[in-house]
């Protein structure tokens, strides 16, 4: 006997992700889910981006690894408030923990969110944390090819940034076709905002901050 | 690796549904879309992990797999996209919207019938 049941098998995460998205609507915080692969530089960015945009936008960070507490101490050592989630082995954040780590933050102080998730272009780009937008990262060391490789994350994220674009300078270092990862990210998503950036030295954060600070007061009307 | 999480909840729908029935489910088709990113071979493991010692163990899973769709700017004519290469196959534009991805179904369960 087939009986037809025609429901979503997520709902527990898709439950809490609406629950997220409300609670941060009511507040009017900004915020966004990073994902990238492992060691394209998010904390770094972070860090520097929090630096950068100290006394304009406060900004709050949910910090997501496999273990420890290493990124919630680099993130705490800028002034910001940070939150560990840690998820002993799995490849995603799921939105019940973001609903938790919500509660330990000051939100009422805050403007801007990150969630900064598992290192892993694949897995958590299924999983709708509650967030307003989703940014990925690709660091050059990683391949001119990877739009093309993995689509989806490219095609469901607001803003790309191309990271250490510093060791583009010595010709030899680093082969990768600017270009191409951006045609290959814009031929999935014609309206991906594309930020090359260097959080080692800061060349292009002007631009990317110069967004963020956008995002914020749009949120906040 | 995320597919543990998705067997999981997959377990306590069909779970749900057999109690509902009273019955053992022995086949079970889900469907999902391209930012699922759901490896069969991971998810049928998973769910082997998951379902053993349960009405659910031994059940056939079957995975349908829905493209990614689009619509075209110029036209608005709905397309299946190929990330290789993006064109409105009516009007040949590449300017189009993507489509809200298909979400993670349960979409039919088989029950053994009672002999």
């Amino acid at each position: 006997m087939k009986v037809n049941i025609g429901k979503k098998i997520l709902t527990t995460n898709e439950e809490y992700a609406a629950k997220n998205r409300q609670i941060l609507s009511e507040k009017k915080k900004f915020c966004l889910n990073m994902i990238s692969s492992p060691g394209s530089g998010k904390t770094t960015i972070l860090s520097r981006t929090i630096t950068e945009l100290k006394g304009k936008i406060k900004i709050g960070v949910i910090e997501g690894d496999i273990q420890t507490d290493i990124d919630t101490q680099r993130i705490m050592a800028t002034g910001a408030p940070a939150v560990q989630l840690n998820t002993d082995g799995a490849c995603h954040l799921s939105a019940l923990q973001v609903n938790a780590a919500l509660k330990k933050l000051p939100l009422d102080g805050l403007d801007l969110i990150f969630i900064e998730n598992v290192g892993n272009l694949v897995c958590p780009s299924a999983f709708e944390l509650g967030e307003n937008a989703k940014i990925v990262v690709l660091s050059v060391a990683e391949g001119d090819d990877k739009p093309a490789k993995y689509p989806a994350i490219f095609a469901k994220s607001k803003v790309l940034l191309i990271n250490k674009i510093d060791l583009l300078k010595t010709a030899g270092q680093v082969d990768f076709d600017i270009e191409r990862a951006k045609t290959d990210a814009r031929r999935l998503n014609r309206n991906i905002e594309i930020f090359p950036v260097s959080a080692r030295t800061g060349e292009g954060f002007a631009d990317w901050c110069n967004w963020l600070i956008k995002a914020v007061k749009n949120q906040k009307h | 690796m995320h597919e543990l999480t998705i067997a999981q909840s997959l377990l306590e729908a069909i779970s749900a549904e057999a109690t509902k029935q009273n019955a053992k489910p022995v086949w079970a088709k889900i469907s999902c879309g391209a930012f699922d990113a759901v490896n069969d071979e991971s998810l049928c493991f998973a769910f082997e992990a998951v379902a053993k010692g349960t009405p659910c163990e031994d059940l056939k899973l079957e995975i349908e797999h829905k493209p990614m769709q689009g619509q075209c700017k110029n036209c608005s004519q709905t397309f299946i996209i190929d990330p290789a290469s993006i064109k409105c196959p009516k009007c040949g534009s590449e300017d189009f919207e993507l489509l809200s991805d298909a979400s993670l179904l349960l979409e039919q369960i088989e029950f053994q019938t009672e002999q």
